[in-house]
């Protein structure tokens, strides 16, 4: 008893239990929490609306005094024709561009890490870096005019190896479109994303590769046989990030490349809500619609989460 | 030797795939500026693919004179310096608090940032926010609520706070010194490195952001450079469009295309003029910050 009495004085004495510290470390954290409570929890109220009869002239008290509406929102959203479509093209353009871009990322970081010359290989880096750091609306309004049907480099490259005779109009034919975003998506952040796994592949013990050596396993044995199991932890988390994200379009990417002809192939749940809820101001539906891509989302990272960590051990939490 | 050749072989090929890698990455830059170096007139005839047919200045003597563009560009460069400036601040501090192994109702402020991290209402409920606080179609959309550089950047600082010696605080601490002054005297001198990396995010993202623009405001006097040029790209997306879809009629076609260019500058050149203009801060500093960004993206994906 009386040892633990003295432990609780020494401590109420130690440095930084005064009422002085602890209000200036307080106001220290006030502004952050200020703006978090207001920008990140107030809105959090407006979910609200996706289950009631909302309507824009009502203000903010008509986030909570208008009436509940039986779920009519989310009835819109299924009933509308729309529905199929966004849901289609979302999980397309996601699914079929992790596909694609996550194992040509692992590829490419590979092919990095073989480059002997670490000048070369730090200019390549350097250079593959630069589209990550131009916004969308300058890469993609790029893209578009190498694409344009009118004189685009693209269309002059293909007619002049007589793959086709007439240019192709590919932001007006929806069949190109997941085309188009996918591969300007790996163009844009192929050497960004590489980062990462080079950070993870310079991790791996140089000792199991000088063992490899001596037991006269090739180049390609070492990359096969080490390297690629001991990133396996790295692509785990990407491949958990990239289930999580399958709802999750980059509206900012999918915005710019957009029009009413190609609609059919490119309209994705965010350009949908910004769609209906911001131009339309049916806010009730666009907010509906967010709210079971966030709910959706988080399932889906629980679960590939949880099924991560049952295979391989590797997860997030 | 037969080993020997093959491997060489394929050193070959991997810098060959990668000379391949940097021209379809960095081409697109590359056009823009060479196509708006060109007169606008001679790119009717198809975009320049190598190097200028008809060198001129034209359009960018066009858009460094066009009020429009300069104003968007006052609006973001002023945007980004005063959200970059004050949330570095905030966030820094933020996170040395929160790091003090002696702060008292921690959990409260790790409950909160978590919120913040993984909830969030969408864009309506937000766009209520803003326009219930006055913030709609006002320059202060673009500061106030992105003061705060979020929880997930507080953990960033907070990791490398921990690298610090922790010697330095309790001997500051001892010697009187109060809570702010450890925090601006001695640990922002020596987060150089992740105050860096963190304010050339905050940089590159703020200079790249178009949503704010598209979202929360009006007025064309308060666009953003971005947002000025992806109402560009749109609109001439438009034309093309139209001209697409009525390509059998070529009179019409002609009178489209003769209305969009006249003289050395058109809407072309000056679309890519302003887009190489909003492009060239970021090609500038990205490189200096490169070595920084490893340490910075692995900092979140590491297991806790």
């Amino acid at each position: 008893m009386i040892t633990q009495k003295k432990i609780k004085t020494k401590n109420s004495k130690s440095p930084g239990n005064d009422v002085k510290t602890q209000a200036s470390l307080h106001m220290m954290l006030l502004p952050g929490t200020f703006i978090m409570i207001l920008f990140g929890i107030i809105p959090l109220y407006g979910i609200l609306i996706a289950f009631k009869a909302y309507r824009p002239m009502m203000g903010v008290e008509g986030i909570f005094t208008s009436s509940w509406n039986n779920f009519d929102n989310f009835k819109q959203i299924f009933r509308s024709s729309e529905f199929i479509p966004m849901v289609r093209n979302t999980l397309g353009i996601n699914l079929l561009g992790q596909l694609i871009s996550i194992p040509a990322t692992i590829f490419f970081a590979l092919l990095l890490n073989e480059l002997s010359s670490k000048k070369f290989r730090s200019f390549v880096q350097t250079a593959t870096f630069l589209p990550h750091f131009l916004s969308w609306v300058i890469f993609g309004g790029l893209c578009i005019s190498l694409l344009s049907a009118d004189g685009g480099a693209i269309n002059k490259l293909l007619m002049m190896f007589h793959i086709t005779e007439e240019p192709i109009p590919f932001m007006a034919k929806p069949q190109y479109f997941w085309m188009i975003a996918i591969l300007t998506g790996l163009i844009k952040d192929i050497g960004y994303g590489a980062i990462i796994y080079l950070a993870a592949i310079a991790g791996v013990d140089p000792a199991l590769y000088e063992a490899a050596s001596i037991d006269g396993a090739n180049r390609f044995r070492r990359m096969w046989h080490i390297t690629l199991p001991g990133i396996r932890p790295t692509v785990m988390i990407m491949l958990i990030f990239a289930v999580a994200g399958i709802l999750n379009n980059n509206f900012t990417q999918i915005y710019v490349f957009q029009n009413p002809l190609n609609q059919p192939a490119s309209q994705v749940i965010d350009t949908y809500v910004y769609q209906i809820g911001l131009q339309k101001f049916q806010f009730g539906v666009g907010t509906a619609a967010s709210l079971m891509k966030s709910v959706l989302a988080l399932i889906l990272l629980s679960v590939s989460n949880f099924v991560s960590n049952k295979l391989t051990d590797t997860g997030l939490y | 030797m037969h080993k020997n050749i093959i491997s060489r072989l394929i050193d070959y090929l991997i810098i060959i795939f990668m000379v391949f890698m940097v021209i379809i990455t960095v081409y697109p830059f590359y056009y823009a500026v060479i196509n708006s170096l060109n007169d606008g007139n001679d790119l009717l005839r198809g975009y320049v693919l190598l190097w200028p047919r008809k060198f001129t200045f034209d359009s960018w003597k066009a858009v460094l004179a066009d009020p429009t563009i300069i104003r968007a560009m006052f609006i973001t460069a002023s945007r980004t310096i005063i959200v970059t400036v004050l949330s570095m601040f905030f966030t820094s501090m933020f996170a040395y608090a929160y790091s003090r192994p002696y702060l008292k109702g921690k959990r409260f402020y790790s409950v909160l940032g978590f919120i913040n991290m993984y909830v969030n209402g969408g864009i309506i409920p937000f766009f209520l926010l803003i326009s219930s606080l006055g913030l709609y179609d006002t320059y202060w959309v673009y500061i106030i609520p992105s003061l705060f550089g979020g929880f997930y950047n507080v953990i960033i600082y907070t990791s490398n706070y921990k690298a610090l010696p922790t010697s330095l605080f309790e001997s500051a601490k001892l010697d009187g010194a109060s809570e702010f002054s450890i925090y601006a005297r001695i640990v922002i001198p020596l987060s150089k490195p992740v105050l860096t990396a963190l304010g050339v995010f905050s940089v590159v993202g703020i200079w790249n952001d178009y949503t704010v623009s598209l979202y929360y405001t009006q007025d064309t006097n308060l666009q953003t450079l971005q947002y000025y040029i992806l109402q560009l790209v749109k609109s001439r997306g438009a034309v093309e469009q139209l001209e697409s879809s009525i390509a059998g009629n070529s009179a019409i076609a002609e009178m489209l295309k003769s209305a969009g260019g006249k003289g050395p500058v058109t809407v072309q050149t000056l679309e890519l003029a302003a887009m190489v203009l909003a492009a060239i801060p970021m090609v500038i500093i990205y490189p200096f910050a490169q070595r920084f960004f490893a340490q910075g993206m692995m900092v979140g994906s590491v297991k806790e």
